[in-house]
């Protein structure tokens, strides 16, 4: 690991605007993915700058009657609130269905949307990757590529985002607050928060140097049916393969979003409208666009299976 | 003669039996290579292991495992894959199980750590201790203080009413069950394979907590 200069942050802006004017600086919350990368020295920030005394560890309602998620919940307390279980369940299951509980005890909801990839190209600094060292190519095309992306990817990268938090969050149309350098705050749907990777694979989100999250907050609660399916290849303590998120209302509308076969979240909404014509005119929609590799092709039939699954057990 | 527990001359006599170079040795590092002569960011902590304050000078890059461990002499926590997949390194801060390994030791200043030591004592054993002895819920050992802390916590987080993957309904406070045992014991791995015997010693544990 590099070394670094470390500081405990007291105030929002002023933590945004030390990362601004800092070469090298980042942002420390649960540290479970910084470290990892830290180490093997895929991530080298020369000054880390500890949120954790910010206080943004609440869960508060919304005066529209949705809930304002502090950036700095822990996906334990997350998974756990009440209110969370009751009225946006798909978000608990699928954070239930992510990590290890040890893990999870220090993950935070801001630190779960910025987590790296997992293709093991990106991690093995042997190897090229454009993500990881833009211009050097994408050791996944042409490799072993049998977890990454079959939608949305591009001639410089192929990989996926591993969160299954963010998924239950697209599902919702959560929104990503934020604090800027210059003090000034702004609101980024979760839709626009990720980006696909185009040429610059190594930009992976909306966020502006220096920009810190503050909260994710969840419009008024939808009602319908909450449920998220997670293929993988272990039964627990494992990424997907593919994930489904969707709730499901009693006429059969709803909403779905994947995990496992994008750089974000997937989720498009007019493929929703087939909802009523079942999985597979649904699935057709969402994946229209899809250029799997002969290794990662078997994800589009498990993405069909697995909606038939939850669309049954909605249907109940 | 310098006290053998001292953690540099400690590093030091492994480097030399490693035929580690000169320029290591003038600089021990308790996180990793670095240059020699380069200035390195240490900082002061202070927090609380198993009821007895502790103040260090540390490596900004030294985790909370390797200040237990290189630092505190706590060699009970294990350092497995040093990168969260395992478990071995797992304790209880702040009254939650982490992996020891994935955060730093500069980010619990203050705060209150409890490993496999401070769980029970060779004339003492916690009940979670005794029945993994009792269950033989291990082979080599290696996993197993890991492995304790995080059943201990388990128990404690399910009398929470924290679901899990495998809870069925997640507006009733889950059961002691070996399915939820399984479930949420799933960030300790055992290369030796005790599995079946781990749960049935927690198993014990819960009922008699209940």
């Amino acid at each position: 690991m590099k070394s670094f200069t470390y500081e405990r942050a007291r105030q929002p802006a002023e933590a945004a605007a030390a990362a601004a004017r800092t070469q090298g600086a980042k942002f420390i919350a649960g540290g479970t993915n910084l470290l990892d990368l830290m180490k093997l020295e895929i991530e080298t920030p020369t000054h880390l700058i500890d949120v954790n005394g910010l206080a943004f560890d609440k869960i508060e309602p919304t005066p529209d009657g949705g809930l304002r998620i502090g950036a700095l919940v822990r996906n334990t307390d997350l998974a756990a609130d009440a209110r969370v279980r009751r009225d946006y369940a798909v978000l608990s299951r699928a954070l239930l269905a992510g990590a290890s509980g040890q893990l999870r005890n220090k993950a935070t909801t801001a630190g779960n949307l910025l987590q790296r990839t997992r293709c093991p190209y990106f991690y093995d600094t042997n190897q090229p990757c454009n993500k990881r060292q833009p211009g050097s190519g994408c050791s996944a095309i042409g490799g072993i590529n049998r977890q990454q992306a079959v939608v949305g990817a591009s001639d410089a990268c192929i990989a996926t985002h591993p969160s299954d938090m963010a998924v239950a969050m697209r599902a919702l149309d959560a929104t990503v607050e934020t604090v800027r350098p210059d003090g000034g705050a702004r609101q980024i749907p979760i839709a626009e928060f990720h980006r696909l990777p185009g040429d610059t694979p190594n930009v992976e989100t909306a966020l502006d140097p220096g920009e810190l999250i503050t909260a994710v907050t969840l419009p008024p609660p939808l009602g319908g049916k909450h449920l998220y399916y997670k293929v993988r290849d272990r039964a627990s303590y494992a990424f997907a393969l593919i994930s489904v998120g969707a709730i499901v209302q009693p006429d059969g509308s709803g909403r779905v979003a994947l995990g496992g076969v994008a750089s974000k979240p997937w989720r498009i909404e007019a493929a929703e409208a087939e909802l009523p014509r079942g999985a597979e005119a649904v699935t057709a929609k969402l994946l229209a666009d899809a250029k799997p590799t002969s290794q990662n092709d078997f994800k589009l039939p498990l993405v069909k299976r697995t909606l038939a699954a939850v669309l049954a057990e909605a249907r109940g | 003669m310098p006290n053998s527990r001292d953690p540099d001359v400690f590093r030091r006599d492994l480097l030399v039996s490693a035929a580690a170079s000169a320029a290591v040795m003038t600089a021990p590092s308790l996180a990793g290579a670095q240059q020699a002569g380069s200035a390195v960011p240490a900082m002061k902590v202070s927090f609380t292991v198993n009821g007895k304050t502790r103040d260090l000078q540390v490596d900004t890059r030294t985790t909370l495992l390797d200040a237990l461990r290189e630092s505190l002499h706590l060699v009970g926590t294990k350092k497995g894959c040093d990168h969260g997949q395992c478990g071995a390194c797992t304790v209880i801060v702040d009254g939650r199980r982490i992996n020891s390994c994935l955060t730093l030791a500069v980010m619990h200043q203050g705060g209150s750590i409890t490993t496999v030591e401070g769980l029970g004592t060779p004339d003492k054993l916690h009940p979670m201790q005794a029945a993994f002895v009792k269950h033989d819920g291990y082979q080599c050992g290696y996993c197993t203080p890991g492995q304790i802390c995080s059943a201990v916590a388990v128990l404690g987080e399910i009398e929470a009413g924290i679901p899990s993957h495998v809870s069925t309904d997640l507006n009733v406070k889950p059961q002691a069950t070996a399915a939820e045992f399984r479930e949420r014991m799933s960030g300790n791995i055992c290369r030796c394979g005790a599995y079946s015997n781990i749960v049935e010693a927690i198993t014990e544990v819960a009922g008699r907590k209940a």
